[in-house]
């Protein structure tokens, strides 16, 4: 079979790097929606509160549509591992396979109980419907810990030894799983997702607030998503400065293309912006000594430059430095953010009147998502060339099979039409619910009400639109 | 029993899980398909949802811990699978996309004509996606996927007679779970459409039972290893299904509900296991054995810790969700 190699090796890398980043927005969603969702639905239990039962009904609803774009783009990542890259999986599934299979294990508890919340609103008692949801949320955090766990090792391999014919010949399961990487990229990714949900859900109240609907529906909706991420804000700034640490340590190639460091030395600037052509910085901001502080809290600090990496171990710099600027500087912005907040509730201001807040808290969400895109950019690309650090290059796993570059173009399209139909379908919620808000004359809150007593009246698919 | 063996049977249980789950989550998308113009087939298509709606994300997850044991128990047939297998795998994995998205899309399309495309795409999915995933299976049982990155052909791997007729097979045989399945359903709810599934049940038996019986002379010419085997080693099982199969249809033409689902699962769980008996001890017949594909004992041992839990704990879950389902206690929400 004729094959471009280099072709299809850049058609492999981009189709996973897409189906990923379009996976992971879905997978943030699946972590951190159903916290939300079951904060509002206990105060709605605990305090009688229509607005906050209705908050859950139509969060759930909107995790229901998500949930499930976020199966099915995960069941294609499963598929990719071996359709593109099949000597990854065959040499090495042997040992990272297995955090694989834990994770196996939560979603399946994720889909289930999912299931039981969703289609259990209006049939099962109150309480047995609160309880059914909470395996969902310990189920999604447990998910993420094993597949993020899974990436920690291609960064960190650990627990294994290479039999001659290069395939894993022993295996220490505990080892693989908790890898050196494991530690910061676990809690960094979990804290990301409940920042990616916590301010996109915020960011659509954010709005309503600033059209002037400020009922106690509004102002919950905007609340409960806004304090979770709120608070895990600055936890995320504080891990992220763990890992980069970790990432010195264990991957000083990263590192140096992170902070574009050509030559290794002590005393090295922190670059904003800028690019480096033939080892020199050109463009962008350079505050001097401030890598080093930040990385051994001293301007002695010595960090390894790019200089003692040989050239073909270096992963691109432009990418990876300007995702690790995008990241930083929004996470930073999100944690001013939560303090604006905080300064507004300790000068008892309230927030629904101070715009500006509003109008950034609005555009928090968009923001957290491209820290995260960002984010793993970095780790992804500032891996390269390997696929498994220092062992598998990535052009030495990808497949042979003819025809990535026809999938690669087939999948954009198709995740292309994925992600409109999802949005569309969004809104068509938003405006179905605007529709009966307004028949209610205020909020429909009858709604919610009804479908949370058991054995109340349900409305079959087939039934009228309200 | 090693720990290669065993994994190897909780691989199989796996297949044999989403043979029965997936397949009559299939099977429902093949008779939304042919239910017939929209006002005609709403009845029949509001069953179809209200009986997949709750379960059909559980019953996939079986696929995906099918590989994820396949990748991590025997990796390089994992490799060679997936690469010699690009086309048809590729097409089934974008078919699940279309199908779990358009099944989700469905409740929440803001008009008829969004519901109505997310119904066509739901329903043709439905079938296109077991018949390329049967056609992957064919090939395997065949002989044609070597141990390699893409050793085997692109293109007779699975365009062959054995994957032609395995594809139709497992389309024949989702479409007939599912009807069996929703003769249960509609007893339940909608007692009307008790004898439209049972027609149904009965034309997807014959013709499944059909299919197989022509599939032995495809399989002596075209795989004559595996027919071999089959007739050798696996046909207590063979047997078995075909009696299975028989006594389900024998209920069926007397209007009797109690006892077909049983048999209909017993049928499709004997075929998977003559399968799977047929090639014993080989994962790719005739190119690399499970010994030889196996990962260490430590990654087995590790699956194998990961089976148990999942059987005390995912078992009863699905069983609690299974009831509530059963007894109508889940039911699609308002919007
Ligand atoms: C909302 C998202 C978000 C925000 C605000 C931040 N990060 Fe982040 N970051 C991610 C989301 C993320 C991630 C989820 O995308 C990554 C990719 C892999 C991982 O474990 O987390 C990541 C990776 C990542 C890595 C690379 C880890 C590796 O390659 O192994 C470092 C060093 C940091 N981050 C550091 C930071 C610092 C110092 C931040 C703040 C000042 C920061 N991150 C904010
Ligand atoms: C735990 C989860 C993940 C696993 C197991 C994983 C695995 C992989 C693999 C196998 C590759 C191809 C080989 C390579 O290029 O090194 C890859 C590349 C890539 N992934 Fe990830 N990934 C994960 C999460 C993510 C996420 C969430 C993103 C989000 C954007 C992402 C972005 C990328 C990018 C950009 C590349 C291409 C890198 C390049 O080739 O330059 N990854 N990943
Ligand atoms: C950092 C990376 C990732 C995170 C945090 C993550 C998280 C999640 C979550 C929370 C879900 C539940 C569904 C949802 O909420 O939409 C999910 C679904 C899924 N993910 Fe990912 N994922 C990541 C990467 C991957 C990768 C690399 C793979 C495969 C190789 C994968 C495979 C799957 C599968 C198969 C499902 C569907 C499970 C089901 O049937 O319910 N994910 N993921």
């Amino acid at each position: 079979m004729l094959y471009d190699v280099a072709a299809d090796l850049l058609a492999a890398r981009s189709q996973m790097a897409f189906t990923l980043g379009f996976h992971i927005i879905l997978a943030c969603l699946g972590v951190g929606l159903p916290t939300m969702v079951l904060i509002a639905n206990a105060i709605g239990l605990r305090r009688n509160d229509p607005a906050a039962l209705l908050l859950a009904h139509r969060w759930s609803t909107v995790m229901a549509v998500t949930f499930a774009v976020g199966a099915v783009t995960g069941t294609v990542l499963s598929f990719e591992m071996g359709l593109l890259w099949p000597v990854l999986m065959g040499r090495f599934g042997g040992a990272f396979g297995i955090p694989f299979a834990i994770e196996g294990l939560f979603f399946f508890l994720e889909a289930i109980f999912i299931a039981i919340y969703i289609y259990g609103w209006s049939r099962l008692s109150p309480r047995a419907h609160l309880l059914s949801g909470i395996p969902v949320a310990v189920a999604g955090i447990g998910g993420t810990f094993s597949v993020v766990a899974a990436n920690s090792w291609m960064n960190q391999p650990a627990g294994f030894v290479l039999g001659a014919d290069g395939r894993v010949a022993a295996v220490t399961p505990f080892e693989v799983i908790f890898n050196r990487a494991t530690f910061y990229e676990v809690p960094h990714m979990l804290l990301a997702a409940y920042l990616v949900t916590g301010f996109l859900l915020a960011s659509v109240y954010a709005l309503g607030l600033l059209r002037g609907h400020a009922d106690r529906y509004v102002r919950l909706g905007f609340l409960i998503p806004f304090v979770i991420a709120a608070l895990a804000a600055p936890l995320q700034v504080a891990v992220g400065d763990v890992a980069a640490r970790g990432v010195l340590e264990d991957q000083p190639a990263k590192f140096a293309a992170m902070e574009l460091i050509a030559v290794g030395g002590s005393h090295q600037p922190e670059t904003i912006g800028g690019i480096l052509v033939d080892g020199k910085v050109v463009g962008g901001i350079q505050i001097p000594n401030l890598a080093s502080i930040l990385a051994g809290f001293s301007p002695d600090t010595y960090i390894p430059g790019l200089d003692s990496i040989p050239v073909d171990e270096q992963p691109p710099t432009a990418i990876v430095h300007l995702s690790w600027n995008a990241m930083v500087g929004i996470g930073t912005a999100l944690v001013f953010l939560a303090v604006w907040g905080l300064v507004l509730r300790w000068r008892r201001r309230d927030y629904a009147n101070a715009r500006w807040f509003l109008r950034a808290a609005s555009i928090a969400g968009f923001a957290a998502v491209i820290a995260l895109e960002a984010g793993w950019i970095v780790t992804e690309v500032g891996r390269q060339p390997w696929v498994v650090f220092k062992i598998l290059r990535t052009a030495d796993a990808v497949t042979h099979a003819p025809g990535v570059q026809a999938t690669f173009v087939a999948v954009i399209v198709l995740y292309t039409g994925l992600g409109a139909a999802t949005l569309l379908a969004l809104r068509g919620l938003r405006r179905r619910w605007a529709g009966q808000d307004a028949a209610a004359g205020g909020r429909a809150y009858g709604h919610a009400m009804d479908e949370a007593i058991p054995y109340g009246p349900h409305q079959g698919p087939e039934g009228p639109p309200p | 029993m090693t720990t290669v063996q065993g994994t190897a049977v909780v691989l199989w249980l796996g297949l044999t899980a989403y043979a029965v789950f997936g397949g009559a989550d299939f099977g429902a998308g093949f008779w939304d398909l042919t239910a017939g113009a929209t006002k005609r087939g709403a009845a029949a298509r509001a069953l179809i949802a209200d009986a997949i709606g709750p379960v059909w994300e559980a019953n996939h997850t079986w696929l995906i811990f099918d590989l994820v044991i396949l990748w991590t128990a025997f990796p390089p047939a994992f490799a060679a699978i997936m690469s010699t297998l690009f086309v048809p795998l590729t097409l089934a994995a974008l078919g699940i996309v279309l199908r779990g998205a358009a099944f989700a899309f469905r409740p929440v399309a803001p008009g008829l004509p969004e519901r109505r495309a997310a119904d066509a795409v739901f329903a043709i999915s439905s079938i296109v996606t077991p018949f390329f995933l049967g056609a992957a299976g064919g090939g395997i049982a065949s002989g044609r996927v070597p141990a390699g990155n893409a050793a085997g052909d692109p293109w007779t791997s699975w365009l062959n007679p054995t994957s032609m007729l395995v594809g139709s097979l497992a389309v024949a045989t989702c479409a007939y779970l599912a009807a069996v399945f929703l003769v249960a359903d509609a007893r339940r709810s909608q007692p009307a459409l008790v004898d439209y599934f049972r027609r149904r049940a009965t034309l997807a038996a014959l013709a499944a039972g059909a299919l197989a019986v022509a599939g032995i002379g495809v399989l002596r010419v075209d795989a004559p290893v595996l027919a071999d085997e089959l007739t050798r080693r696996g046909w207590p099982l063979v047997v078995a299904s075909a009696a299975l199969g028989t006594a389900a249809l024998v209920l069926l033409r007397r209007g009797i509900s109690r006892g077909t689902r049983v048999l209909a699962v017993g049928a499709v769980v004997s075929v998977v296991w003559g399968w799977g008996v047929a090639q014993y001890p080989d994962i790719l017949p005739g190119s690399l054995s499970l010994a030889d594909a196996a990962a260490p004992p430590g990654s087995l041992e590790a699956l194998l810790v990961v089976f148990v839990v999942a059987a005390l704990v995912i078992a009863p879950s699905l069983g609690l969700l299974y009831y509530l389902a059963q007894r109508s206690r889940l039911v699609h929400r308002g919007l």
